[in-house]
């Protein structure tokens, strides 16, 4: 039970962290929305002036911005379909009686702990490269035509890397669901011939529904927001900017301070609306 | 036992899986081994997996080409500095909503991550603004501010689940006796708390070590990680491949390292309690 005395200190403990979190998100978001009205040209200050919604209609009327939004669903989609199916089959893997599974474990969920910088530079350099990457090498063995990565498919390259560090968290995540599968049932089953895919469709995709959902929400709301990867390896072009890295150029190569306030605020929204069901999820599982 | 597998189909598992598991660390074995390799070798077709001529050259010209050391030493006193403020404001404010709950602390857990679902791109603008105006640019103190804020919610939410599991009966006992909140906090709750409190510490560690969108367009040198300084490495010292390994190696090793050592946390950490 909480005292009157529990209550107040309690509300004192609180209140540095809230007022730290509202105004870390107020400020900014008050400035960006401010800016985002004003035509807005850092090497060109006096030209300043309020435009009200005209940034918007041009970022979103932006060819460039459509081919962007494209590329940011395309990319998380696919890591998405890739990690969540790959992770899931992963985990199955692991959560068998098998020996060393905690020396598999380590090998699997370490891409996740490699920063972004390092794993886009090591996959680009050491393993993409047409002609003495390990993949053309690889290709050559077996009297294929190397692939010159990003060049031909930089896409599906940018794909391949973020999958690579985000399979491992959805593995390490699933395997967490799927051990938590009570012995008994998998008996039961068992004992009445239930073969092994029915008994993952009815059994085991149930059980680890919900943590393939917060997967999903959590992943999306990085992936949405896919900077370095792409940074460091295509440094843009229009099949890989995705609105993180198309706001970003407006601000640092064009200057338009207006532009890149209203595409912010863009990919604000996007965000906010994955945001919404994530909240939903965890909101539901704080009851219990 | 029915579940009983037969030893050929554990095998045949276990084979399978390490293969896998393999497969997917493979890339971190290829640029350890390669930071051991001359250029030459780092190059040479086919490649060289185990029988080369070993070397710690790479090491020594990274640290004298491009001082990985004060790199380093950014990544280590953000990471922890950012985290450690953020213990002392966050324990406080998980403690409370943990052991003194009111009718709004859910929707105050709930705000507070939402805060997190803001992406940095999209204040970038404003946030660079004040930091201009503030001196803060290439600055610890202000990158360093960020990564706290950044954290702040997943690490609020981490300790506020640990603080959950610890038993209210234990508190009661000890107000019964008598323990006034002060003694409550130091005697009774903290050597409870302090196994969550560590792996809180550790994630958000990993996680500010690895944050490469503010500290990639917030710091050029005097503050600049090790997120920045690989991304140095993009070109033309990219193609310089044992090197380029020998930088990856140093930059990832250490936090490597931690993550193998939370990766348990990690699971609750990151989906905010809601697997265990």
């Amino acid at each position: 039970m909480a005292t009157q005395q529990t209550t107040t200190a309690g509300r004192l403990l609180v209140a540095p962290s809230v007022i730290l979190l509202f105004l870390w998100m107020i400020v900014p978001l008050v400035m960006t929305i401010y800016f985002s009205t004003l035509h807005f040209i850092l090497t060109d200050p006096d030209s300043r002036s309020f435009i009200g919604l005209q940034n918007y209609i041009d970022f979103l009327s932006d060819p460039d911005f459509l081919g962007a939004l494209r590329n940011t669903l395309v990319l998380v989609g696919s890591v998405l379909v890739i990690s969540v199916v790959g992770g899931t089959l992963v985990a199955l893997l692991m959560d068998q009686q098998i020996y060393g599974q905690s020396i598999v474990r380590l090998m699997v969920i370490a891409p996740f702990f490699v920063m972004p910088t390092v794993s886009a530079l090591i996959w680009k350099n050491m393993l993409m490269n047409p002609v003495s990457g390990l993949f053309a090498w690889l290709a050559q063995s077996v009297g294929l035509t190397p692939i010159d990565w990003f060049t031909n498919a930089p896409m599906l390259s940018v794909i391949l890397i973020v999958s690579w560090q985000w399979l491992p968290f959805a593995s390490l995540i699933m395997l967490t669901a799927l051990q938590s599968l009570d012995e008994e049932q998998k008996e039961a089953a068992a004992l009445d011939g239930v073969g092994a895919i029915p008994f993952f469709f009815y059994i085991v995709l149930p059980h680890i529904a919900r943590a393939m959902t917060v997967v999903i929400l959590i992943e999306t709301i990085f992936l949405l927001s896919v900077f370095a990867e792409i940074y460091v390896t295509t440094n843009g072009g229009p099949s890989t900017t995705n609105i993180p890295f198309l706001v970003y150029e407006l601000a640092q190569h064009s200057y338009d301070v207006g532009g890149a306030s209203a595409g912010g605020i863009v990919a604000v929204v996007l965000a906010n609306i994955v945001a919404f069901f994530l909240v939903r999820v965890v909101g539901k599982n704080l009851e219990n | 036992m029915a579940l009983q597998q037969t030893v050929g189909k554990r095998v045949g598992m276990t084979a399978l899986a390490w293969i896998v598991g393999f497969l997917i660390f493979f890339p971190i074995l290829w640029t350890f081994l390669t930071s051991f390799k001359s250029e030459l070798d780092a190059f040479s077709l086919p490649p060289k997996f185990l029988f080369f001529h070993w070397t710690t050259e790479n090491y020594a010209e990274v640290q004298s080409r491009s001082d990985y050391f004060s790199f380093a030493w950014n990544s280590i006193i953000l990471s922890v500095g950012a985290n450690l403020v953020g213990l002392i404001v966050g324990v406080p404010a998980a403690w409370s909503m943990a052991f003194a709950p009111t009718k709004r602390t859910k929707d105050l857990l709930l705000w507070m991550l939402s805060t997190k679902m803001m992406p940095g791109v999209g204040v970038f603008a404003a946030v660079y603004f004040i930091f201009q105006y503030l001196g803060l640019l290439d600055n610890r103190i202000g990158i360093g501010f960020l990564l706290f804020m950044a954290n702040l919610p997943i690490l609020i939410w981490m300790l506020y689940t640990y603080f959950k599991e610890i038993p209210v009966d234990i508190l009661e006992a000890a107000r019964m006796d008598g323990a006034s909140l002060v003694n409550e906090i130091i005697y009774v709750l903290t050597p409870m708390a302090i196994p969550g409190i560590a792996s809180t510490l550790l994630l958000c560690i990993i996680l500010s070590w690895n944050e490469a969108f503010w500290t990639l367009n917030l710091t050029t040198s005097h503050a600049a990680p090790l997120t920045a300084f690989i991304a140095s490495y993009s070109s033309p010292e990219g193609l310089f491949w044992a090197k380029l390994s020998a930088a990856s190696t140093l930059a990832i090793a250490p936090i490597l390292v931690l993550g193998w050592f939370c990766q348990k946390q990690l699971v609750r950490g990151l989906t905010f309690g809601a697997v265990k």
